[in-house]
């Protein structure tokens, strides 16, 4: 009799076949059904859960928006017309997929925003923190291709613009440029490995998220006050309590995903990316999609050329920072307190941060002639200050007053 | 706290809102005028529609547009979702000559189209289309619908999420073709060979002369032979062919979500009967 | 304690026991979940265990009905479309040029249809041929009634037409297309897997067990067939 690691039991002789030979109903069981979860999480815990639910639902319809779609420079545009008019349950998947993307990023948002209020950023969550951003990186990637691959007007001028944000770069610039695109210009050999790099690009989001789950399971979940839990009261299963909190949720998200997908599906694109690609052409408004937008307004901000820096590099620069800057945050936050919850002064500067994504988002919707572009210098600026200035530093003005434990707050409460 | 984020966000947006828009030079949007918001009977959660309208405008598209504009991802077995049965459909093809071949003997030949062919296009080619048209190609009318949304400033950007509007095109394409004799005060000097219309997306004039004006074509159903008669029935026909499945759509979404409805509902029940105990047992 | 293994709790039964509260639960040390529902109701555990149960079952089976609503679509997309449905389907051919010993193909519904126009001496043998010796005795001919005896005539154009062979040039053993003029009936040969057909198409030898199979056709001239 071999005897069982861990406190998993095999009830029948098939689970016990099987995790006698590859334990994976231990894995099942130890990670997901006896794991256990601090008993004070609230709603916005869920949207990890949503997000794996939407990763699922945009591979299963990205391997069917595959099936009917034609790589081909002129073909691309019409297959996809073609199965959305005559493909079973095209008219359907088309949308769902596409709508699919933008809830993705909502979800993304807010687990985002969840994680930083509360500090799930800090030690020893550092790794879970870093391999988020990659996961987010690898989405905005995977998401700016696929749109690439409609070969729309707008995919077309997306491609030209990204493309050139390489090429804007020193000594390297045109050669990256020519050997992305495949070519002097965007065409045939940009479409094929767009469509390569976009069909593979998800299972390293998969492998990605394995990792970060596996992380967050080895130093356990953060919860709402911050604290780290204590004993095992100050903790419950996570099947059935925290699992149907997520069905609850998930419930509730596809309900605003329904109402889109099936009453405003052009709601979140644009109109241009209906009128076919023709490289000759730019369309007049050239506007990337929402989720890209902050970034897209921080390009846009830098104008002027800061010493031997043009500002079309500096303005690159400035994106690939405001992306990069993620990477740091566990160690710019130099708070001892984990939860915004504790932490009065950080949590108007955080929501200050939240607004000035906002805004920045809102700019890069409007037309560059509409609004003086100081505003979207002082957006940038603010953006920068919050975690280079902001987070280091505001701990010194803190005062820090925590409760003892996550059950002493739960008492509180009741 | 609020109090300070409120005090914060309130001066920064005073401030953007007072002095944010100045700039040297001033920016033109267009369309100069926006659409206005027509009611259709495809409006809405449950709109559906109208057989009728649909019908007589494919009369308008084939009498009128199709001289210029091709209607490409559209065939014609797919006017069946018209009402028209198969024997009007065979015959209506018939009227249409397809490029076809090669033959027995390797050349291209012309025939009547059948059901299964797409509207053939008008021109050869964007050259010989421009050729045509003082240097402006006519674009294909299959997804005119979708790619001609005005977008909606503040505060209907949002309410629009909620009143469900979803017919930015079919206003647009109903504003352009009756906006022709609107004048506005903007003194916009006009180059041969174009028209002005203040609800064109792309400029002040539009290099398409007006196409429609009233009693040009005849209404068998009896239907007031407007202008503004036909630019409905057009912009309406123009949805469609954007979105022949809208209804299919609409008729599953409400599915979706009474069943997403009820099914929270559920999970609500089932959740607090799980925490129930929870709730009960934590006590101490 | 009692523990389930992860293929229980995915059925509807496992759903029942798992919230039935066997399962091991640490926010107080001694008592389950279930003793502790049940000793602070009384009389009343009955027709509470009833609801809950109804409730849990209701649940059940509406996420098993939105689920399998969910997945129908993924299945039903890789049929095939409107377009492929739509084919138009009658052609008609000059049948004029095809001198006799010769055959011509068209392409009618994406399938290869051969029409051979027969010698004399090949009527003579496909007529002198006993249904006997045939392994399929059905004539296969859409143009006549199911139970036709595959003769000579069943399988030609007609009285008068006895020389026109119109049939889908389809191997009916797994789909190859036969060569004409080949095999040891001279009819069709099939180098798939070595089905021999005579000249009026019947299955002779080989693993195929049904004749090769005729559209449904007709004369609209003397020189003009219009296969529907």
């Amino acid at each position: 009799m071999i005897k069982e690691k861990g406190t998993y039991r095999p009830k029948t002789r098939c689970s016990r076949f099987l995790n006698h030979r590859l334990p994976f109903p231990r894995l099942i069981h130890d990670s997901i059904i006896k794991y256990y979860v601090p008993k004070n999480l609230n709603y916005f815990y869920t949207f990890g859960c949503i997000l794996i639910l939407m990763l699922t639902s945009q591979i299963l319809t990205g391997i069917v928006m595959a099936m009917h779609y034609v790589p081909d420079v002129g073909s691309a545009f019409e297959s996809r017309e073609h199965f959305m008019r005559s493909g079973r349950y095209g008219w359907l998947f088309g949308p769902w997929h596409a709508v699919g993307s933008s809830f993705f990023f909502i979800a993304v948002y807010i687990h985002l925003a969840r994680s930083l209020y509360y500090g799930s950023h800090k030690s020893p969550r550092e790794i879970v923190w870093i391999l988020g951003v990659f996961i987010y990186l690898t989405m905005m990637a995977t998401a700016f291709i696929g749109h690439v691959l409609a070969w729309s007007m707008i995919s077309a001028a997306e491609v030209s613009i990204a493309a050139g944000l390489f090429r804007a770069m020193p000594l390297v610039g045109s050669w990256l440029y020519e050997t992305l695109l495949g070519g002097y210009s965007i065409g045939q050999p940009t479409l094929n490995r767009f469509y390569v790099v976009h069909s593979l690009l998800p299972f390293v989001l998969v492998f990605l998220i394995v990792l970060h789950i596996w992380a967050v399971h080895m130093v356990g979940q953060n919860n709402p006050t911050g604290l780290d839990v204590q004993s095992e009261r100050e903790t419950i299963p996570f099947v059935p309590y925290a699992a149907i909190k997520y069905v609850f949720t998930i419930s509730i998200f596809l309900i605003f995903f329904a109402w889109f997908l099936f009453y405003m599906p052009d709601y979140m694109s644009h109109a241009d990316h209906h009128i076919q690609a023709d490289i000759f052409r730019t369309p007049q408004h050239v506007v990337p999609e929402w989720y890209f937008l902050p970034f897209y307004t921080m390009l846009r901000a830098i104008t002027f050329d800061v010493g031997p820096l043009e500002s079309t590099l500096f303005g690159v620069m400035v994106l690939t920072g405001s992306l990069l800057i993620l990477l740091f945050v566990p160690w710019l936050d130099r708070s001892q307190v984990r939860s915004a919850r504790f932490r009065p002064l950080y949590r108007i500067c955080y929501w200050l941060f939240i607004v000035d994504v906002i805004f920045l988002g809102w700019l890069g919707s409007q037309s560059v002639n509409d609004v003086d572009v100081i505003w979207s210098q002082i957006g940038t600026a603010f953006y920068f200050i919050f975690f280079l200035i902001i987070m280091p530093y505001l701990p010194r003005f803190e005062k820090n007053w925590l409760p003892a434990s996550i059950e002493e707050v739960i008492h509180q409460k009741k | 706290m609020i109090n300070i984020i409120v005090y914060f966000t309130g001066m920064g947006l005073s401030i953007f809102w007072g002095t944010g828009f100045t700039k040297a030079e001033v920016s033109i949007h267009y369309p100069l005028v926006r659409p206005q918001q027509q009611k259709w009977s495809f409006s809405g959660p449950f709109g559906v529609y109208d057989r009728a309208q649909l019908q007589r405008g494919l009369k308008v598209y084939t009498e009128i547009c199709a001289t210029c504009h091709s209607l490409k991802f559209v065939a014609f077995h797919n006017l069946r979702a018209l009402n028209y049965d198969e024997q009007e459909i065979k015959s209506f093809s018939n009227q249409f000559a397809i490029k076809d071949g090669p033959n027995e003997e390797g050349n291209i030949f012309t025939r009547p189209a059948n059901p299964t062919d797409h509207f053939p296009a008008p021109f050869a080619n964007d050259i010989q289309a421009a050729f045509a048209n003082n240097g402006a190609i006519p674009s294909d009318l299959s997804l005119i619908a979708r790619a001609r949304a005005v977008p909606r400033p503040f505060p209907n950007c949002l309410t629009d999420i909620l009143k469900n509007y979803t017919t930015a095109g079919a206003d647009y394409i109903h504003a352009l073709l009756t906006g022709y004799e609107t004048t506005l005060s903007l003194e916009q000097k006009i180059s041969a060979g174009k028209w002005y219309n203040p609800f064109f997306i792309s400029g002040e004039s539009i290099a398409m002369a007006p196409p429609l004006y009233d009693g040009r074509i005849v209404y068998d159903d009896g239907s007031p032979q407007t202008r503004d008669q036909y630019a409905r029935d057009i912009a309406a026909f123009l949805t469609w062919t954007a979105d022949p499945h809208m209804e299919t759509r609409k008729k599953y979404g409400l599915r979706v979500i009474i069943f997403l409805t009820l099914y929270t509902g559920l999970i609500f029940f089932v959740k607090r009967r799980i925490w129930a105990d929870y709730d009960k047992g934590h006590r101490s | 304690m009692h523990m389930l293994s992860p293929l229980q709790t995915f059925t509807i039964e496992g759903l029942y026991s798992l919230f039935r509260g066997d399962r091991e639960v640490n926010w107080k040390d001694e008592d389950s979940i279930q003793d502790q529902f049940l000793s602070s109701v009384d009389g009343q555990a009955m027709s509470k265990q009833t609801r809950r149960d109804f409730l849990f079952l209701a649940t059940g089976v509406a996420s098993a009905v939105g689920v399998s609503g969910l997945v129908w679509p993924f299945i039903d997309q890789l049929r095939p479309d409107d377009d492929e449905r739509a084919v138009e389907s009658t052609i008609t051919v000059d049948i004029s040029s095809i001198e006799k010993g010769m055959t011509f193909t068209v392409k009618w519904r994406g399938k290869p249809v051969m029409i051979r126009n027969q010698t004399t001496e090949e009527i003579e043998e496909s007529r002198a041929t006993p249904l006997k010796a045939l392994k399929d005795h059905y004539a296969r001919n859409a143009n006549l009634p199911a139970d036709t005896p595959a003769t000579s005539l069943a399988r030609s154009a007609g009285k008068g037409r006895e020389n026109w062979i119109i049939l889908i040039n389809i191997c009916t053993h797994l789909g190859c297309i036969p060569h004409v003029c080949a095999g040891s009936y001279n009819g069709w040969f099939c180098s798939c897997h070595g089905s021999s057909y005579d000249t009026v198409g019947r299955i002779r030898s080989g693993p195929a067990s049904r004749n090769m199979a005729i559209p449904p056709y007709q004369f609209i001239s003397e020189k003009v067939i219009s296969i529907r």
